[in-house]
């Protein structure tokens, strides 16, 4: 059973992450991805075309979204799929449970979707009775140990080799100390093949849903979404309202991308296509999930984060998740494009998110669909404040700074005060625990005089006295 | 040519030299400076915290006290994107005045290599250099090629460095990850804040540099307070300082 963590601030959840030795081996593991990346999309001549194309077709998307819904939805049933709509996670998890309820099953494989974490599916399944088996093997290894995904396509990247071993013998009987990779998955293999047979229904994310064809695309890895979806007679497809793309020749596009900025690869093992049920005693569902995004598609700020292809670059590039690991954002989607979407849903809950970022820009740049990552964030962080969701210590410690900003005669003054004080004062009433700057850093050394005060006295000019 | 010279708050405060290098480096170069007096921040402390009813009035009185200049060159690669970039929404739509005042203001470099297209310098600085790209010069202004854009483009601030005689550039491993600064994030998040700082300096040394150059001296300030504390075997220039011909044994 997956326990959801409780929602603490980020600077207080990453502090055991970063200080306890752990980030350094997490940044490095998701730097070697990010270079991977890199090298990938040097390969590819007309990448920023791609970028910009990519970006195009899903602001087109998405400006048009009820008419392509329609268009898929009609093309899609015309295969002979079963159509639902939920407007939000508790409508989607009651709609998933009452097809499960229909077939009569207790028992289905899963293959990774983060919809379906975002709506809590697995908890609210196993609570009416329901094993859920998750087949990605990254996504197996957090469920066997009772916790959630750190990251949306490396769901186990935060934890370490030896520590599966121990998961691993605890659930699977694998040799005590072992945490060779090979033989690890080889036991996972095993394991999972004996869910997979006993399967009676499987549910997968969805990547892409084709409007002209009805189809949908589900990209992985292991092959597991195949396998688990192969077997059952019963495929249920849950995909937020955003997956949409209007053509078969949009398609190419994303693929292109998709993996390449995922984990560095050219493509994806699997790109599987379903067009319809598999056969007359088959049956397709595609559950339709809005939750929140069309609320975020009427704002003009963060209507982008709708062209999210959840490839994850944005986590593997971003020098504070690299650090703190996925737990501390304490949100489904973590990283910056899980900045966005979870203040969006939930600002309370989420609040200190946006601020979890140096605003380097390096999401923004590394993203295949131009979503402008760090400046959403900074504009969600105008939002909180907005709601009156920032501290009352840092709404005053601005407007003071803003008051002194104003009046410059008080700031060459402050600032004179200020020196002196740094210069005079003995050093542990200036560098102490109740200055954030100065647990780890040293204030700067303190010059006798400010430029201003330097350049009265060696440029005296009628211009600087101009105002 | 004819400036307006802005010096940002803290460099006022705490790094005069490097605003002194500025003016000093841009009279040598034959610019006419002036230095409006009254200035103090450009806003970026509260515009990134997401107070805009009080960045408001601080972008307000900047535009004010810059509209007659054609040119305003800041010696920060944050504080001109500030201006240039994220002013807009504090002004109404029609306001020329804040639009103008924005698209002149550039930073340091950029003013050396596009206006005054400068090719040589008569210094010399030799010593072992890494650059540090500061993130807003560089994914905000584009003063040079970000590593996640699969694009060419000129590194101004390199350019600028290479002009200057006996200097040795060394490569980093990482050679545009941010250093941890983000103005307010050093404190709310000081934990990450300093692993990314620790983390830059360790690339830094292990390029076997002596001096950390950069066109942001708040990226420096971040890193030299981790230096003096750690009493790290690196100091920290600001670009303005080593164009101008400062040794590097100057006080910091």
């Amino acid at each position: 059973m997956t326990v959801r963590l409780p929602i603490v601030e980020h600077p207080r959840a990453a502090k055991e992450f970063v200080n306890g030795g752990r980030g350094p081996w997490h940044d490095a593991a998701l730097w070697f991805v990010r270079s991977k990346r890199d090298k990938q999309a040097a390969s590819v001549p007309e990448w920023e075309y791609l970028r910009t194309l990519a970006s195009q077709i899903k602001r087109h998307t998405n400006a048009n979204l009820s008419g392509y819904l329609e268009q898929f939805t009609e093309n899609a049933s015309r295969l002979g799929a079963q159509i639902h709509w939920a407007t939000d996670a508790q409508e989607h998890n009651a709609i998933v449970l009452e097809i499960l309820r229909k077939v009569g099953t207790t028992r289905i494989v899963k293959s990774k979707s983060m919809l379906t974490e975002e709506c809590g599916l697995n908890p609210y399944l196993e609570a009416a009775g329901i094993e859920v088996i998750d087949t990605d093997l990254g996504e197996r290894i957090v469920q066997l140990r009772g916790e959630s995904p750190s990251h949306i396509v490396l769901p186990a990247i935060h934890i370490k080799k030896e520590e599966v071993g121990v998961t691993f013998h605890e659930h699977l009987g694998t040799k005590t100390g072992a945490a060779d990779p090979i033989y690890l998955t080889e036991a996972a293999r095993s394991h999972l093949r004996g869910k997979f047979l006993r399967g009676e229904v499987g549910i997968t994310g969805v990547n892409f849903a084709i409007a002209e064809t009805g189809g949908l695309v589900v990209c992985t890895n292991e092959g597991n979404a195949d396998l688990g979806v192969s077997l059952p007679r019963v495929h249920i497809a849950c995909m937020g309202i955003e997956k949409l793309i209007p053509r078969w020749q949009d398609l190419g596009v994303f693929t292109r991308l998709l993996a390449r900025s995922a984990t560095g690869q050219p493509i994806t093992s699997y790109t599987s296509h379903f067009h319809g049920p598999r056969d007359a005693s088959s049956e397709l569902h595609i559950v339709l999930v809005d939750n929140g995004r069309s609320q975020l598609r009427t704002k003009s700020e963060f209507r982008d984060a709708m062209n999210c292809i959840r490839c994850g670059a944005c986590m593997n590039t971003c020098p504070v998740y690299r650090r703190s690991g996925g737990h501390s954002y304490r949100a489904t989607v973590p990283g910056p494009i899980g900045s966005v979407l979870s203040p969006s849903q939930a600002a309370k809950d989420h609040k200190s998110l946006p601020y979890a970022c140096s605003l380097c820009g390096s999401c923004t740049d590394v993203c295949p669909v131009r979503i402008p990552l760090h400046h959403q964030l900074l504009a969600m962080r105008g939002e909180l404040v907005g709601k009156g969701l920032l501290p009352k210590s840092k709404r005053w410690s601005m407007s003071f700074a803003s008051y002194l900003f104003q009046h410059p005669q008080l700031f060459a003054l402050a600032g004179r005060l200020g020196r002196m004080a740094l210069y005079w004062l003995p050093h542990f009433l200036t560098h102490n625990r109740l200055n954030a700057w100065t647990v780890a850093r040293e204030l700067p050394k303190p010059p006798k005089e400010s430029f201003s005060e330097w350049y009265a006295r060696n440029r005296p000019t009628p211009s600087n006295s101009n105002h | 040519m004819h400036v307006a010279l802005f010096v940002p708050c803290y460099v006022d405060q705490f790094y005069p030299d490097v605003a002194i290098a500025t003016l000093e480096l841009l009279e040598q170069l034959g610019v006419q400076v002036d230095y409006p007096g009254g200035q103090t921040c450009c806003g970026q402390p509260m515009a990134n915290t997401g107070c805009d009813d009080v960045t408001a009035p601080v972008a307000r009185r900047f535009v004010e006290l810059f509209a007659n200049y054609n040119r305003i060159v800041c010696p920060s690669g944050s504080c001109a994107a500030m201006i240039r970039h994220h002013y807009a929404h504090h002004f109404s739509p029609d306001d020329e005045t804040a639009k103008r005042v924005c698209g002149n203001t550039v930073e340091l470099c950029e003013f050396l290599h596009d206006d005054l297209q400068l090719t040589s310098l008569d210094v010399s600085f030799p010593h072992r250099v890494s650059i540090h790209q500061s993130c807003h010069g560089l994914r905000e202004l584009r003063l040079g090629a970000s590593s996640e854009v699969m694009l060419a483009r000129e590194d101004k601030v390199r350019q600028l460095l290479d002009l200057v005689r006996d200097i040795q550039l060394m490569p980093l491993s990482r050679c545009d990850e941010c250093c941890g600064f983000g103005g307010t994030f050093s404190v709310n998040e000081a934990d990450v804040s300093v692993a990314m700082g620790r983390d830059r300096i360790a690339d830094h040394v292990k390029s076997r540099s002596e001096v950390i150059v950069s066109a942001d001296m708040s990226c420096l300030m971040h890193l030299e307070g981790l230096i003096r504390r750690e009493k790290t075997p690196l100091r920290v220039m600001h670009v303005a300082q080593v164009l101008i011909g400062r040794s590097l044994v100057g006080d910091q």
